[in-house]
């Protein structure tokens, strides 16, 4: 049955992170906000950052999208809370290639990516690419419009 | 089913592989459609033996070229019921039509204050040409309402249609509800107030027959690649007393009469609004397609594809959880069917389903003021046309219930 496959992209984490994402809703404290638009589908993701001391304090993320866009943006709060302007960058880079089959070492997706590794199989999916990168690309513009208040 | 429709799809190469390890089901002819083997042929030909470009040229080649695309002319004339062969203009598709309406007529005629009317439920290229046209010559765009089945509200219509209306715009068909709108009474409508209509026929035309004078139209648009042509070709047809008025976008080749060092005369419609060199293997494959589509009988696609609606709406009605936009009576839908299961996400939807095989549409289908009207954020989109087969329609309703399935379960 070829459904079968789909269980490359829907893992039961991947599932689960949809269901009941982690960090959904609205910060106390925002430094730095960002909406951004999938134009193809027409999901919209709303990122809410708390800046300090040049690392990701807190995070937030709202919006309509699909699994796959809503469990990737639960994925990438858990992994960017509590990192420096350069990790989280190091971290999105890493996570597109992952996406878009150019890393595929499982140790140092692991490793930099933690959880969100698990999303290695959307690149089986090119359709989805941009439903998986939606959340990365926003907390990364959140970090290039803040050239100055994080180092 | 009339076994004779449904043999129809063997001229249609491109329907006979596997994707994702199994037979290809294309639902997916709202977007594009599949071109036959004729289509394919006829331009490999044009391309084989008579290429050339048309008008001016006095060699054999050019000659031969220049008829065949002279002869399309005639035959989109008939094909559509237009009055006169000089009122069809070959444009890149529905899009650049409506924009040059928009650009070559309404700019110069619309005035400050002018109402320009389409409604809630337009695809963007009906759309945002007029968005355009009303910021640029402050003119006023209004909005007809739809019914609960999702068809233009003509009761309504009566109070948005009024005599400041200088331009009704809508579409001939939905390319997500799935209906065909009641375009000659809202024409009657538009002239009793002096307003001139426009549809959009990107979704009708490839499905029933069409007669631009019994619908009443002014302006009329359509693309080739949605009715078995290539991309990249289309059709605007105008009353002769509106292309006349009305203003060409390309100024070039072709499309001159006289040129002097600081003024220029242009030729008559068509061609005036024809600059540069066409798409000629485009309209020669249009031609193709027409002739095809001419043999089978427009009303016989519109019957057949009725019998394919019939046999798949009460089943995809009975999976519960399935919500399907327009008329819930098979008889009022057409072939496009858009519908959301429910707590899914259309997109992920559609990865499943083309798992299974089976091609279907996910987004907001560019008609997102339609989408915020539906108060969702998109939808799946299965659109059918002659080539399918209950087979694919049964398809379709096993995927949609796998796929429910699968993620109820979260794994198979």
């Amino acid at each position: 049955m070829a459904l079968s496959k789909l269980n490359n992209l829907y893992r039961q984490i991947i599932l689960e992170h949809s269901q009941h994402p982690h960090h959904h809703g609205n910060l106390k404290k925002v430094s730095h906000k960002l909406e951004l638009r999938n134009p193809t589908c027409g999901d919209v993701l709303i990122v809410e950052v708390e800046l300090s001391d040049g690392k990701i304090k807190n995070i937030a993320f709202s919006g309509s999208g699909c699994t796959i866009s809503q469990a990737s943006a639960s994925l990438m709060t858990d992994e960017v809370i509590g990192k420096t302007r350069s990790e989280v960058e190091k971290q999105v880079l890493l996570f597109s290639d992952m996406v878009m089959g150019k890393v595929t070492d499982e140790d140092e997706l692991d490793d930099i990516l933690g959880d969100a590794s698990i999303l290695a199989g959307v690149a089986q999916f090119p359709a989805r690419i941009k439903c998986a990168t939606l959340a990365w690309k926003a907390v990364y513009q959140v970090l290039e419009n803040d050239e100055e208040g994080m180092k | 089913m009339d076994k004779r429709m449904s043999n129809y799809r063997a001229d249609f190469p491109i329907l006979d592989q596997q994707v994702n390890d199994e037979q290809l089901v294309y639902l997916d002819n709202a977007a594009t459609t599949q071109k036959p083997r004729v289509v394919i042929d006829a331009i490999t030909k044009y391309y084989y033996t008579d290429n050339a470009n048309v008008h001016r040229g006095v060699h054999t080649l050019a000659e031969r070229a220049t008829e065949q695309f002279e002869g399309v002319r005639d035959k989109v004339a008939r094909f559509i019921n237009a009055p006169t062969r000089e009122e069809i203009i070959y444009t890149k598709g529905t899009t650049e039509a409506l924009n040059w309406v928009a650009a070559g007529y309404g700019k110069k005629y619309v005035k400050a204050g002018d109402e320009i009317v389409i409604s809630c439920a337009e695809h963007h290229s009906n759309l945002v040409p007029w968005q355009q046209l009303a910021k640029r010559n402050g003119a006023i765009l209004r909005y007809l309402d739809l019914t609960a089945d999702g068809f233009i509200d003509l009761d309504k219509a009566q109070d948005v249609i009024n005599d400041k209306t200088a331009i009704v715009a809508v579409n001939h068909a939905s390319n997500v509800l799935g209906v065909v709108n009641p375009i000659s009474k809202l024409a009657k409508m538009a002239h009793q107030h002096g307003a001139i209509m426009v549809v959009d026929g990107a979704q009708s035309t490839p499905h029933m027959p069409i007669d631009v004078q019994a619908l009443d139209a002014d302006f009329y648009a359509f693309s080739g690649h949605k009715l078995l042509a290539p991309t990249g070709i289309g059709i605007l047809w105008g009353k002769s007393e509106l292309l006349a008025a009305m203003s060409p976008l390309e100024f070039g080749g072709e499309m001159i009469d006289w040129v002097e060092l600081q003024e220029t005369t242009f030729k008559k419609a068509p061609l005036k609004f024809e600059g540069g060199t066409q798409n000629i293997a485009g309209v020669v494959g249009l031609g193709a397609a027409i002739d095809y589509l001419t043999r089978i009988g427009m009303n016989n696609i519109k019957g057949y594809e009725q019998e394919l609606v019939d046999y798949v709406l009460p089943k995809l009605q009975q999976i519960e959880g399935l919500t399907i936009y327009g008329p819930p009576d098979a008889k009022k839908h057409t072939g496009v069917i858009s519908f959301n299961l429910k707590g899914l996400h259309p997109h992920d939807v559609a990865t499943a389903l083309d798992m299974e095989g089976v091609a279907v549409r996910a987004g907001h289908h560019c008609a997102q003021p339609l989408m915020r009207y539906l108060n969702i954020a998109a939808t799946a989109r299965a659109s059918f046309y002659f080539y399918n087969t209950k087979e694919d329609a049964q398809r379709l309703v096993d995927a949609i219930i796998a796929t429910k399935e699968f993620f109820q379960n979260g794994t198979v």
